[in-house]
């Protein structure tokens, strides 16, 4: 889809999207959830319901970021024995789509070695990565592994964020990733009204593309979001869907995913 | 000897260890947190109230008193510093006092917690009940089972017990569970951690707060035991306790010993050694020495001790033994529960089976300690009554653990 790569293939989605008047659509899937073989369908399933980006989210033992949806997901991919190796090999086998961004803990990534993570993510076209327990102040050493290959470590900014937490990562690479409210992941029934305040103040300090997670679960929802903000995340409620379904993965995926991607397209 | 550096420094480290590793949301919180601790930790009032409730509330100072027939039988002197005796039957209190004060100064009125086998639980309840604040303290699900009478000590002081169902539903899942509950209430909520672990300022915090034991000790040893101790020697799970001894002694020419539960042995792969082991990683907001896997998933802790049983260990405790100023060491479940019993029958104090691990080192050792002629301090960081129902069962031939 894109000719570029790393954090220059992240801008050139938000680029796309941007171009036709929308908000990125951005879903999230658990790899080895339920198992790593569905990944490869998952991951298309989500591209032709249009996504723009793709979240693969590194399962972690103790997720202090996430809900009980996703620390379920991530609990049962490592029960099942899914390894760091095993999703490597995993993405290097997938055709070029949609840029993807890792998602995943800070122990996994250093027990790996800083080095050695950037060097093997960028080996298997990933773009970037988001690390939740990894804040702006502990960032630099990974920082600059992944600088050197050119990968985004996508900032997080809280609602309680500072200003000074803003001009911190306005040189960040990639998006930003605005956290729509003070709490883990999970589905929830509305959207804070604090989430188009935290837009405008980090838009007034950098031009990266905004993208929002945490809670957004209906088409509504992110419409809503799509209104203010440049990319729409979605995990929990996309994981709970692929919970309750038994068959079809990739079909429950796409039809969770293309509604939303319609309500992006008329904002 | 060289004067050891202060720390942390500024960012929260201590050498290579520590930090903040927390999401985001937080970080305001922790600079919050900081500031007002630096400020109100000076502020001569602050201190003055402190005292007052450790005082006579908790019942400090504690007594610290040569063990006679254990110091006869082993053939060199022994001393026991009595946290045992405090209010709510551990050192614990020290803290959870220190920082309910500070969370009613910052005007939080809800504070949380996480608790393995519920002693720091049960201390916390207390303090919020002392204050009349609200409680909530999270607790794993197989702790609630195995502790079911901390669950209702808890409840009859008034606190809120929530199960953790997740991961291994032990004390690292609780954990987890407390810091999930301050990132969504952070604006309401003061997160009184129980020892000597998670993100700056916490590590220096809880460490300020438990100094209070060996700034007492040190005192009473050069008062009624005649001199410094040639050795001090904590239990360490989290290392509340062992940081609270060794900081007032870290400047002098005393042996700093550390003794990890070894649980069913290192070699078993069940056990709580993390500094034994070794491996650097993060977990709950701080770098520290882990137990984990190969690819950084943390590895269960297991030690009949529930105190103990805890996969990580406090930053200041893996620079004490990366700079080589304390010596780490690990003692069995087995031995742990002999130092139990001979300990009780010696001196007529049942321990902590926490303490009993600092107590089964000194046992292990007694042939070179009785040669270099020790004087050895050990911190009898609670007591055992809470151990009595469990060892009971399991010596019946039950299993309680």
């Amino acid at each position: 889809m894109s000719q570029y790569s790393g954090y220059e293939a992240i801008k050139q989605a938000f680029g796309l999207a941007r171009g036709e008047g929308r908000a990125a659509l951005i879903p999230f899937f658990t790899a080895g959830y339920p198992t790593l073989s569905v990944l490869a369908d998952l991951i298309r399933a989500a591209e032709e319901a249009g996504a723009d980006l793709v979240e693969i989210g590194i399962p972690f033992s103790d997720p202090l970021a996430d809900g009980p949806v996703l620390q379920r997901a991530a609990g049962e991919a490592l029960a099942a024995g899914v390894t760091i190796d095993q999703i490597f090999s995993a993405l290097s086998r997938l055709p070029v789509g949609a840029p993807r961004i890792f998602l995943t803990y800070v122990n996994p990534v250093l027990r790996r070695g800083y080095a050695g993570f950037a060097h093997q993510a960028a080996d298997v076209g990933m773009a970037g990565a988001v690390v939740p327990d990894l804040p702006w102040v502990e960032s630099g050493a990974l920082s600059r592994e992944f600088d050197k290959r050119q990968l985004a470590l996508v900032p997080l900014v809280a609602p309680t964020s500072t200003s000074q937490h803003l001009r911190n990562i306005s040189t960040s690479k990639g998006f930003i990733y605005g956290v729509s409210v003070t709490g883990v992941t999970g589905s929830r029934s509305g959207i804070d009204v604090g989430v188009t305040n935290m837009v405008q103040r980090i838009k007034a300090m950098t031009d990266l593309p905004v993208a929002i997670g945490f809670g957004i679960s209906t088409p509504e929802h992110a419409r809503a979001i799509g209104e203010i903000a440049d990319g729409v995340i979605v995990g929990s409620a996309l994981t709970e869907a692929l919970m309750a379904e038994q068959g079809n993965l990739a079909k429950t995926a796409y039809e969770f995913l293309r509604p939303m991607r319609k309500a992006l397209d008329h904002v | 000897m060289p004067t050891m550096k202060r720390v942390p420094d500024a960012s929260g480290r201590f050498g290579p260890f520590g930090g903040r590793y927390v999401p985001e949301t937080l970080i305001p919180a922790l600079d919050e947190l900081e500031s007002a601790y630096r400020r109100w930790r000076m502020d001569p009032e602050f201190k003055a109230e402190l005292q007052e409730y450790l005082r006579n509330y908790v019942g400090r100072p504690t007594p610290l008193r040569r063990a006679d027939r254990m110091s006869e039988a082993l053939g060199f002197e022994v001393y026991l510093k009595r946290e045992d005796l405090n209010h709510t039957g551990a050192h614990k209190i020290n803290n959870t006092i220190g920082q309910t004060l500070l969370a009613r100064r910052m005007h939080k009125n809800r504070i949380i917690a996480e608790t393995g086998a519920g002693q720091h639980g049960v201390a916390t309840a207390t303090a919020a009940s002392l204050f009349g604040l609200e409680a909530e303290i999270f607790m794993g699900e197989e702790d609630v089972r195995r502790q079911a009478l901390n669950v209702y000590r808890m409840k009859v002081l008034g606190a809120k017990v929530t199960p953790v169902h997740s991961g291994t539903k032990t004390l690292k899942d609780a954990t987890n569970e407390a810091i999930r509950d301050w990132v969504t209430h952070v604006r309401t909520t003061f997160y009184v951690i129980g020892s000597v672990v998670g993100p700056h300022p916490y590590p220096m915090m809880v460490r300020d707060f438990q100094a209070v034991i060996g700034k007492e000790a040190r005192r009473q040893m050069t008062s009624v035991g005649g001199g410094l101790p040639t050795h001090v020697v904590a239990c360490i799970g989290g290392g509340s306790n062992g940081m609270g001894i060794f900081y007032p002694f870290r400047n002098d020419p005393v042996k700093l010993v550390g003794v990890e539960a070894a649980g069913e042995g290192i070699a078993s792969g069940r056990h709580a050694a993390s500094i034994s082991v070794g491996e650097t990683g993060v977990l709950h907001g701080a770098m520290s020495y882990l137990l984990q896997n190969e690819d950084g998933q943390i590895h269960p802790a297991h030690s009949i001790s529930a105190g103990l049983d805890y996969p990580g260990v406090g930053p200041e405790h893996a620079y004490l033994h990366h700079s080589g100023r304390a010596q780490y060491f690990s003692v069995t479940d087995s031995e742990a529960l002999d130092a139990f019993h001979q300990f009780a029958q010696w001196e007529g104090i049942i321990p902590a089976l926490e303490s009993a691990h600092a107590v089964a080192w000194v046992l292990r050792e007694r042939h070179d300690l009785r040669k270099a002629g020790a004087r050895v301090l050990i911190n009898i960081s609670g007591r055992g009554d809470k151990d009595v129902d469990a060892i009971f069962a399991l010596e019946q031939g039950g299993s309680s653990h």
